[in-house]
């Protein structure tokens, strides 16, 4: 057994490390937090990199996860070795081909970084009930706990599949372990050879379909012969734990490394014993070993092979002198008698005991979407366990006031581990913190004898999103699975954020605290907010302080910040000698960033060599000296919910929150993101009023909602707050005008400020709006702010709904958590404007489902009536079947209003009842009057009689819905095209909104099909050979579905008029919207630009095909863009993502600049072709209809 | 007829070469030069801010994203190696060594000290027989004088000469108080060569959109003229070779400069406008014209008519204009 090298991975990689060894085939598809094996696995072949056997693996993306399933069925039946990765839905998805796969005895081994299912919400984190769904199936499943673990056990996995012909799901806990960082001992290519049994490859081979042999696979059986063929695999699942157990064992001998298909762990005569499976049985095995040596007599049981379950392995483990078990399972059954795990254990339990007495079992529940699992609850389950009648079902790591299901535990109880040390690093997601905390691991990782460990915690937001990285190093192994409680270390990279949550509440007593600030040393004091202040005297923390802004200004690195942080953490911290330490980061520096350029590397190297000089201690005066506190966060006056429960949410403290304070069944209120002010904005748009023209436009690319206007009566501004502006409005006498800024909901994205078409004359660099810095602006903008929103709005009864006329409509999306610049939102913003107080929207599962919906705060939001967009999302795969669904209920309702409404013509009188039924809603002024209409009607209804109530409560359905499916271009060209596709085809009224930014933004940047010929993407890391998917021409084939292709920054007016146009159209509409992303690769203030050179390339044609012109005889298709007039490269080379094609292989990029020059030219000529015809009029031949369907199967 | 002439240390076979463009930019082009008898290819000019610029806004175009959520720890591919456009140029310097047999002059465009001068070394590697230094910039800053400027220019050539052994020309613009004085200052630094002059990017304003825009034109004769007085001038007084850069397009053109002193003539414009076979249709003209006058060489044409051998010097210098503005005034009939 040679010395092993040492790697420091996360756990997605050190379980991919092996999978791409030992694979041929390997069919993908991304979802978190799976997705970066795959993107490892599809990297390093790109990059040629050879399995065990000398060949590159050939990795697929599939549209889907089903895809990917029936792929790998197709690869393992024709004698690949073959492997998936996935998670939670992509699980449930694979379902039906893993169940073929189980039931052929087919050797195969999938990985899962086990995730949440979503259910009343979606969540991306871990607990295990994807893998509990699977049970059932017939795989054999097999758990790891750690990094380490995960890196074995996978190729135990892979070798145990080949020699047991049982098909295996290696699982380990999504984040806790997928995303932990950590030090690892690496299976060898020798090692991992020697585990791998070239008989049964052989024998796997020998089994698949070859003509030269030919057999049949997938018969059709029936009740005479499916039973008893069903049963045949039993051997085969019996021997499996044999085998596990044998590969572990071969394991064990090549690597040193023992595993056991259940491993006990603790006192040998211990009376309490918790069962359990994954990163949790880590966290127990530390507070075991902390238990024991204070003389108590614990155990825990590691379950590592779940399926089949190893009973007599179970029951050997288990200590006879048990008296008490408590088994937890990371996932929940409602209703059942008990969650698997538990179940299992009881029944092995019992069938061995039988009929004697045995010992005490109970169930529990922990850790659901990664809640923390720690030492302190697993010491309050052995109390529990000691009681004399313990709770059973009960939960740990919530309140539960509702069920009373929740254990107690100590919240502040760690272990300490002499030697340890540990730091916390709060950050923002775009100033590198998590990334250089990364490399430090891995230089401590690789310069000491130390052990080292990485987490980090990212929040719900796309702009200003925070980070806190838990970092621990010291002997080994370490663990402690769960975050830093005590840390010794606290580096806060980003002085606002002393103002955003307690960032000293983790600090130990005495703990070192580095600021990075832009005060002198012995200014800071009086900077800090009395919270802080007190909490540094009372933990007699030492305060550090660096402007590192500066530093990396002067270095030329702009606002990266994190080498320079890096710096004074390891001169601060001690872990290393300083210059060793500063001679380690620029090692890693050279490493990381020299592919990229020699002046890269110089300037992180000037910002690391400027850093210790600018690193100060700050005195601290013995005393509170704050003349503030830290601002609340949200206003006293916010809604009980918002105050009660999103604050807490807010403030990092939602752990807090008991059951009782959430809605049972996943309803959340709207109009909660208004009171979350984040002031991410350095810089804010000012407006000049008597230089601007009035066009609106800035509130038409406002991706925020956060720049409005408003016209409204000369009278409405006597009360105004100081700063407040307004200049008389051009298109109407005596009506004021006023653009207004909301300055603590603008995140400085500057589109406004691109986009403004008004520049002063005399000084054309001013122009009507220009960027200031917002703090001395806050305080007067929130006033005028909020006198603002205080002014009448316009009557959407006499509004020509044109660009300019839209934007003077309220938005009823604002200030989400999208990116700044964000090229979607502005398109959902013009929805909740144009249809916002009768629109429900489904959405996709994705980018536009996370700013709309992931917690703590909703961006959809009510008018002053208190109507507003009522949305939903129910999967990714189903969104426009789950739409048409939405389009259908409601249908139903109206149809229902209808058939009441007319059992009451009698009271109600005909006429009126007729006005009901027959109003035309084609027409903001229509839907007005039937406003009215409903609300005469309700107050006419007598207030009782069932009938009566029937129909007050039907009522509103009377008013026209617009019902708008919303995705990402993922579900529209992929995973859920089939249903798209099939909602097209129908004549039901829904409207299709796609927002296609041409990649899977949300899970980071894979291709799709939207994917444009050349872009370089995850899964298409050379760049796309082939050119994007036109959706839109596919669906003008159905000759009956209006469909539009838009781009706001291109030509708003057309965009305006596509969605008026998708909206009225009574069947549905598609309409594809151009969305500039981040994962083009360019500073999104020039988005705007980008769409116009998509557009003037004609990359991006703009039409809109319209089957109300088919009878008029007209052609359906209208083109709203000319011929490419700018060069495609010219468009192309302004994004890294083709650059990144072209600095790969500049010939091959010429070669792709050529095809996508043809590819634009042909696709335009086509639609040129295509706007000239017009569709034959021919009258409908009644003998030509095909025979009832009925009638053919 | 010998038209042979030593040009950083490579002897050419005329005098007669492609300059600093996009025609090298493909191997085709390049060939096409080569049969059109170029005696060396010139690179189009790599920009110091390229260098940084690219590098940078590529960095800051991944890392910006990194780590932005749990779901996405970066957006882009992380290709196994960038090839910047550094790399890029010094393949195409590879490539076009590979496709063609005359020697390939690489040309290199910066102004301040940095990293970026290391990138000689690797154009050196890669097999460039020379190195156009382009001293292109526009100095705005009013705290730095005439003479930092000049001082950091020539610390930069030394700089430069001290990292490769190629022969480095250094292309200036004619924008000095003093072109003698730098010039000077130039061949001790070690330059070894001169290309006179830069023709600089211009502003033009769009008067509609109120914005400013970047234009280059292509040169004309009339451009002539100032490159003329200075290779006149230049010649007489130093021994560092020279090539004219800018108005070169007919044959006359080509005269006019090698007698005021030029070693090599670039043309640009004339190729980018008529294409690469213009050069033969140059060189013929340049040899039909040496045989009519019975010159026996290109060396003796060289400049014969430059300050120090011209029969009236006076007309290079300032008196030019007042000998003029005299003569008009003692013309009789002039009030």
């Amino acid at each position: 057994m040679s010395t092993p090298r040492l790697l420091t991975v996360d756990g997605n990689e050190a379980v991919a490390s092996v999978a791409h060894r030992v694979s041929e085939t390997i069919a993908i598809y991304p979802i978190t937090p799976s997705s970066p094996m795959a993107e490892l696995a599809d990297e390093w072949s790109a990059h040629g990199r050879q399995n065990l056997w000398g060949v590159v693996p050939r990795v697929v993306q599939l549209q889907s996860e089903a895809g990917a399933a029936g792929t790998v069925h197709g690869a393992l039946q024709a004698g690949a070795l073959t492997t998936t990765f996935t998670a939670s839905q992509g699980l449930l998805l694979m379902i039906p081909n893993l169940y073929k796969i189980a039931g052929e005895l087919t050797p195969f081994c999938m990985h899962v970084a086990a995730r949440t299912l979503a259910t009343h919400a979606l969540s991306i984190f871990g607990d295990h009930s994807d893998v509990m769904a699977c049970r059932q199936i017939g795989l054999a499943l097999l758990a790891s706990g750690s990094v380490q673990e995960a890196h074995d056990l996978a190729a135990v996995a892979h070798a145990a599949t080949l020699r047991s012909r049982v098909p295996f799901l290696h699982f380990f806990d999504g984040f806790r372990t997928s995303h932990e960082v950590g030090k690892i001992a690496e299976i060898s290519n020798e090692q991992l050879l020697a585990m791998m049994d070239e008989v049964s490859i052989a024998a796997h081979r020998a089994r698949a379909l070859d003509p030269e042999r030919p057999v049949l696979r997938g018969t059709a059986q029936n009740p005479d012969a499916y039973f008893q063929a069903r049963e045949a695999c039993n051997p085969f699942h019996a021997a499996c734990p044999g085998v596990v157990q044998g590969e572990m064992d071969r394991f064990g001998q090549l690597t040193g490394r023992r595993y056991q298909l259940v491993d006990y762990h603790g006192h040998p005569e211990a009376d309490r014993v918790v069962v359990a499976m994954g990163s949790g049985a880590e966290v127990a095995h530390e507070t075991v070993d902390w238990l024991v040596a204070r003389g108590e007599k614990v155990g825990i049981l590691k379950v590592r092979l779940y399926r089949p379950f190893p009973a007599q392995a179970f029951l050997a483990a288990v200590p006879r002198t048990v008296r008490a078990l408590a088994v937890l399972d990371r996932t929940k059954e409602p209703g059942a008698p008990g969650e698997p795990l538990y179940l299992d254990v009881l029944t092995t339990l019992a069938e061995a005991h039988a009929p004697g007495p045995m010992p005490v079992v109970v169930g529990g529940r922990y850790g659901l979407s990664s809640k923390e699992f720690d030492p302190g609850m697993v010491r309050a389950i052995f109390e529990n366990l000691g009681r004399p009648e313990p709770k059973n079902h009960f939960t740990i790591g919530i309140v539960d006031d509702v069920s009373r299901t929740s254990l107690e535990w100590e919240r502040g109880f760690e272990i300490a581990f002499p030697g340890r040390t540990q730091a916390v690093f709060y950050g923002l997601g775009s100033d590198g913190t998590v990334g250089a905390n990364k490399a430090s691991i891995k230089i401590i990782g690789e310069e000491t004898e130390h052990a080292a460990q990485g987490y980090f915690v990212y929040d719900s937001k796309k702009s200003g999103a925070m980070t806190i990285s838990h970092l621990r190093f010291g002997p080994g192994p370490i663990r402690s699975s769960y975050l830093v409680k005590q840390a010794g270390f606290v580096g806060v990279h980003q002085f606002q954020l002393v103002d955003r949550l307690d960032v000293l509440e983790l600090a130990a007593p005495g703990a070192v605290v580095l600021i990075n600030a832009p005060h002198a040393p012995d200014e800071l004091w009086d900077q800090l907010p009395r919270e802080f202040q007190q909490t540094v005297l009372e933990k007699r923390l030492q305060l550090h302080v660096i402007d590192a802004v500066k530093v990396a200004q002067a270095a030329g690195m702009g606002g990266r910040i994190n080498a320079v942080m890096q710096a004074c953490f390891f001169a601060l911290s001690g872990v290393l000698p300083r210059d060793a330490a500063i001679a380690e980061i620029k090692k890693s520096i050279e490493k990381t960033y020299k592919k990229k350029g020699a002046e890269v590397v110089r300037r992180n190297n000037a910002a690391v060599d400027a850093s210790l000089a600018a690193l100060f201690p700050v005195p601290v005066p013995g005393r509170i000296t704050a003349t503030r506190g830290r601002p609340p966060v949200v206003a006293p006056e916010a809604p009980d919910f918002v105050r009660r429960v999103t604050a807490v949410m807010l403030e990092n403290k939602g752990d807090l929150l008991p059951v009782s304070a959430f809605p049972v069944d996943g309803t959340w209120p709207t109009a909660t993101a208004r009171w979350e002010k984040r002031n991410l904005a350095l810089e804010i748009p000012v407006w000049d009023a008597p230089l601007c023209i009035q066009c609106n436009k800035c509130a038409l690319v406002c991706p925020h909602a956060a720049i409005r206007t408003k016209v409204y009566g000369e009278g409405a501004v006597a009360m105004a707050p100081h700063g407040f502006k307004n200049v008389a409005f051009k298109g109407q006498q005596g009506s004021e005008y006023t653009v207004q800024v909301a300055p603590e909901d603008c995140t400085g994205c500057g589109l406004c400020v691109e986009v403004c078409p008004a520049k002063d004359k005399a000084n054309p660099r001013h122009k009507a709006l220009e960027l200031a810095p917002q703090p001395p602006l806050r305080e007067q903008e929130r006033k005028a702010f909020d006198f603002f929103l205080e002014l009448p709005e316009v009557d959407r009864t006499t509004l020509r709904l044109d660009v300019k006329g839209s934007q003077l409509l309220q938005p009823l999306m604002e200030f989400s958590g999208a990116c700044a610049g964000c090229g979607e939102t502005p398109y959902i913003k013009m929805l909740t404007q144009l249809f916002g107080d009768r629109l429900i929207i489904a959405n996709a599962t994705g980018c536009s489902s996370i700013y709309g919906g992931n917690l703590p705060s909703t961006p959809y939001t009510v008018n002053r009536e208190g109507r507003g967009p009522a949305w939903a999302n129910s999967l990714f795969e189903d969104n426009a079947e789950f739409g048409f669904g939405i389009r259908l209920g409601a249908d139903s309702l109206r149809h229902l209003a209808e058939v009441v409404l007319k059992r009451h013509a009698p009271v109600l009188g005909d006429a009126f009842v007729t006005e009901l039924l027959e109003a035309d809603q084609s027409t903001e002024g229509g839907i007005a009057a039937q406003r009215k209409r409903v609300a005469e009607l309700k107050a006419r209804l007598k207030p009782d009689g069932l009938e009566a109530c029937k129909l007050r409560g039907l009522a509103d359905h009377l008013v026209k819905k617009s019902v708008w499916i919303v995705g990402g271009d993922g579900w529209a060209y992929d995973i859920g095209y089939g249903g798209l596709d099939h909602v097209l085809s129908t004549d039901v009224d829904v409207n299709i909104l796609v927002l296609d930014t041409e990649v899977y933004s949300n899970t980071g940047g894979q291709q799709s099909k939207a994917t444009p010929l050349g872009a370089a993407a995850k899964f298409a890391a050379a760049g796309k050979s082939i050119g994007k998917k036109d959706l839109g021409l596919l669906a003008m084939g159905y000759r009956t579905a209006y469909v539009a292709q838009v781009a706001f920054g291109a030509k708003d007016a057309q965009t305006v008029r596509a969605l008026l146009e998708a909206e009225s159209y009574r069947g549905p509409s598609l309409v594809i919207a151009y969305s500039h992303c981040i994962a083009h690769g360019y500073d999104l203030v020039h988005g705007l630009e980008q769409q116009k050179r998509a557009v003037d390339s004609a990359t991006w044609p703009l039409y809109r095909f319209d089957p109300r012109r088919i009878p008029a005889g007209q052609p359906p298709l209208v083109l709203d863009s000319g011929p490419g007039k700018l060069p495609v490269r010219e468009y192309m080379r302004q994004e890294a993502r083709f650059r990144i094609t072209e600095t790969l292989d500049p010939e091959r990029y010429r070669q792709l600049l050529g095809w996508a020059l043809q590819n634009v030219t042909q696709r335009y000529g086509v639609y040129e072709q295509l706007a000239k015809v017009v569709v034959p009029q021919v009258a409908a031949i009644p003998d030509a209809r095909p025979p009832p369907a009925a009638a053919v199967e | 007829m010998d038209l042979s002439v030593d040009y950083l240390g490579l002897k050419l076979a005329h005098p007669l070469l492609p300059g600093a463009s996009p025609l090298a930019d493909e191997v085709g082009t390049a060939r096409a030069l080569e049969d059109a008898g170029a005696p060396a290819i010139t690179l189009r000019s790599l920009f110091e801010e390229q260098l940084t610029q690219e590098q940078l806004s590529t960095f800051m175009a991944t890392e910006q994203h990194r780590e932005l959520s749990a779901e996405a720890s970066s957006l882009l591919p992380e290709p196994a190696d960038y090839r910047l456009g550094p790399d890029a140029y010094l393949e195409q310097i590879r490539k076009i060594r590979g496709a063609v047999k005359v020697p390939v002059i690489a040309s290199l465009n910066g102004t301040t000290p940095g990293g970026w001068i290391d990138f000689a070394r690797l154009i050196e590697q890669a097999g460039a027989s020379a190195l156009e230094l382009n001293l292109y910039s526009v100095p705005t800053d009013p705290a730095r004088d005439g003479a930092a400027v000049e001082r950091d220019t020539l610390e930069l050539v030394r700089t430069l000469k001290s990292r490769v052994a190629i022969p480095v020309a250094v292309k200036l613009s004619p924008f000095y108080t003093s072109v003698s004085s730098i010039a000077r200052g130039l061949e001790e630094a070690g330059a070894d060569g001169l290309v006179l002059f830069n023709r600089l990017f211009e502003p033009d304003i769009d008067v509609d959109a109120l914005e400013v825009k970047r234009v280059l034109r292509l040169s004309d004769s009339s451009e002539l003229p100032l490159r003329l007085r200075w290779l006149a001038i230049l010649s007489a007084q130093r021994r560092i070779p020279l090539a004219i850069s800018g108005g070169v397009h007919e044959v006359t053109d080509v005269v006019r400069a090698l007698m005021a002193g030029a070693t090599v003539v670039q043309v640009v414009s004339a190729l980018l406008r008529n294409g690469p076979s213009r050069l033969l249709s140059l060189r013929a003209g340049l040899e039909r014209w040496l045989v009519e006058r019975e010159y026996t060489s290109v060396r003796q044409l060289r400049g014969s008519m430059n300050l120090k051998a011209c029969p009236d010097p006076s007309a290079y210098q300032r008196a030019n204009y007042i000998h003029l503005l005299h003569g008009w005034r003692e013309h009789p009939g002039v009030p």
